[in-house]
């Protein structure tokens, strides 16, 4: 790949309407832009999957609350989004970043391999769901079965989670400030070590987050007993 | 996958332009359920109780209305629709049932009440809305379906909503998996399904219990306990406006909320265009939670 080439200057920033451009045309004006460039896509009233499998290091704004699947599957570059979002935002991301200004939907960041997905207000239900490796940060509250059997990776929360936090965990780890509704099976509050502290550090200074301190979250982690199946455990079968 | 809207006017100003607002939604949503199409709409410029009523075969609906009225002993008027009519009759409601169904076996209700007229028709969501001129229908209230059939066969008879007693109306995105169990127990009760379809026995269960005295919100709570599935059901009565989603909530819902109108839909992007949607409430509903809003 290219070495990315220092601008002196902000770029100009492409403009693409969805009031003029459907969703495929917006996608490959953006693919074909090179590193470095940056675009504002206008009126995006809801619409789905914007700015969705970019390889590309440019940076993209999106004026306006914005639909499904929003910079799921994507790369390399940088997306903003002033204003809410639908499910599964950054879902699949691998690299890059994701910040959303307002709120979003169900499954944020679900199944993020790398990268981080931001959003400023509150997360749904299932964020981080299956996270491989990603960074999840939330600044208010997410919802019920949030963490659901991520595997890899981390989820801060700046507010509350609801029921069932990290259900089924594999290695990723969550990091709550607020309460914890309730935690779902084989979830377990652990020890905040101090480089939890400094992860976490980190990720509320990245996020611009000062409601949130490092030392005062609460972290949450698998127990590990369901790795291995044990027929006799219970004697449930 | 399906598709609902809903918008409950508070502002008597927006009543000329219910059909116009609602049937860009439920175009829109046509993007979840492009096979079938239904609306239930409120109005309160109906002098008498009206019946949707449609058929698979060709009918004389002005000999229907002729018929009914001489046997009834009352006037019965007639609005032609597509595949069927709108009768309006001050007749008791149960006679006018019985002797529908009676003397026109081929004749389907779709829909009965002072309120309410039921429409819904297979196909494109917005070829049915223009078929049935719905963007001219003036109202306070309205909630509307459009169809990607997973549990029944893709038929008029088996698309939303579900009018299971007068004036009210129920759409449902989602399945139940225990639909069988709870029909056979509503039969066990005298109430019968007219289709295969899981919503309507979902639909019946909510009239039922409305029939035995429990407010539709408590009825609400109910399905939580005897229906097993994933939905988001939007159920109005001629005064109500009701929407509750299962535990799990993986059956999505926007609410919008302003001092003019509280308006519902599957995905934000149908309630985009609406009147005032920037300075509007903009929330998902909690699974489990009843909300309920009144005229």
């Amino acid at each position: 790949m290219a070495a990315v080439t220092p601008v002196a200057t902000t770029p100009v920033a492409t403009t693409l309407s969805c009031a003029e451009l459907t969703t495929r045309e917006i996608n490959a004006a953006l693919a074909a832009l090179p590193d470095g460039a940056r675009a504002r896509i206008l009126e995006p009233w809801g619409r789905h999957n914007l700015a969705v499998g970019l390889g590309n290091r440019i940076s993209i704004e999106i004026a306006g609350n914005a639909g499904y699947f929003i910079g799921g599957l994507c790369d390399g570059p940088d997306v903003t989004v002033d204003g809410f979002v639908g499910w599964s935002v950054g879902e699949n991301l691998m690299r890059g970043t994701v910040r959303v200004r307002g709120n979003a939907s169900e499954c944020a960041g679900a199944s993020a391999h790398g990268g981080t997905v931001i959003v400023d207000g509150d997360a749904s239900s299932r964020a981080a769901i299956s996270l491989k490796g990603g960074t999840v940060v939330v600044g208010g509250d997410v919802g019920h079965m949030s963490g659901f059997m991520a595997q890899a990776g981390t989820l801060l929360v700046g507010g509350d989670a609801g029921h069932a936090l990290g259900d089924s965990l594999y290695e990723a780890v969550v990091y709550v400030a607020g309460r914890i509704a309730s935690l779902g099976a084989d979830a377990r509050v652990e020890e905040l070590t101090t480089d939890d502290v400094l992860v976490v550090k980190a990720l509320v200074d990245r996020a611009g987050f000062d409601h949130v301190d490092p030392e005062n979250v609460t972290r949450v982690a698998s127990a590990r007993t369901l790795y291995h199946f044990d027929a006799l455990g219970r004697q449930a079968y | 996958m399906c598709g609902i809207v809903g918008l409950h006017l508070r502002d008597p100003a927006l009543y000329p332009r219910l059909g116009e607002l609602i049937a860009p939604m439920l175009d829109c949503m046509g993007s979840r359920g492009p096979d079938s199409a239904g609306l239930a709409l409120y109005t309160d410029d109906a002098a008498t109780p009206r019946y949707s009523v449609r058929s698979d075969e060709p009918l004389d609906w002005q000999r229907v209305a002729h018929d009914l009225g001489a046997a009834l002993a009352v006037a019965v008027e007639v609005t032609e629709r597509p595949g069927g009519a709108v009768l309006a009759t001050v007749a008791d409601e149960h006679a006018v049932l019985d002797r529908l169904a009676r003397d026109v076996p081929s004749a389907v209700l779709v829909g009965h009440g002072s309120a309410m007229e039921v429409v819904k028709d297979t196909g494109n969501p917005r070829e049915v809305c223009e078929r049935y001129g719905i963007a001219a229908r003036r109202g306070y209230q309205g909630i509307g379906h459009t169809r990607m059939a997973t549990e029944s066969a893709v038929t008029t008879d088996h698309s939303h909503p579900f009018a299971p007693a007068a004036d009210m109306a129920l759409v449902h995105n989602g399945s139940f998996s225990n639909h069988a169990t709870v029909r056979r127990r509503l039969e066990r009760d005298g109430v019968r399904c007219v289709t295969d379809n899981d919503s309507e026995v979902a639909a019946r269960f909510v009239a039922l219990q409305v029939a035995r005295g429990a407010g539709l919100d408590d009825a609400l709570r109910m399905v939580q306990k005897e229906l097993d599935g994933f939905f988001t059901l939007l159920v109005t009565t001629a005064t109500e406006f009701a929407v509750l989603r299962d535990a799990i909530a993986c059956k999505p819902a926007v609410i919008a909320e302003t001092d003019a109108y509280v308006a519902v839909s599957s995905e934000y992007h149908a309630l985009a265009g609406l009147p005032g949607i920037a300075q509007a409430r903009v929330y998902e509903p909690e699974p489990e939670e009843v909300y309920t809003w009144r005229r």
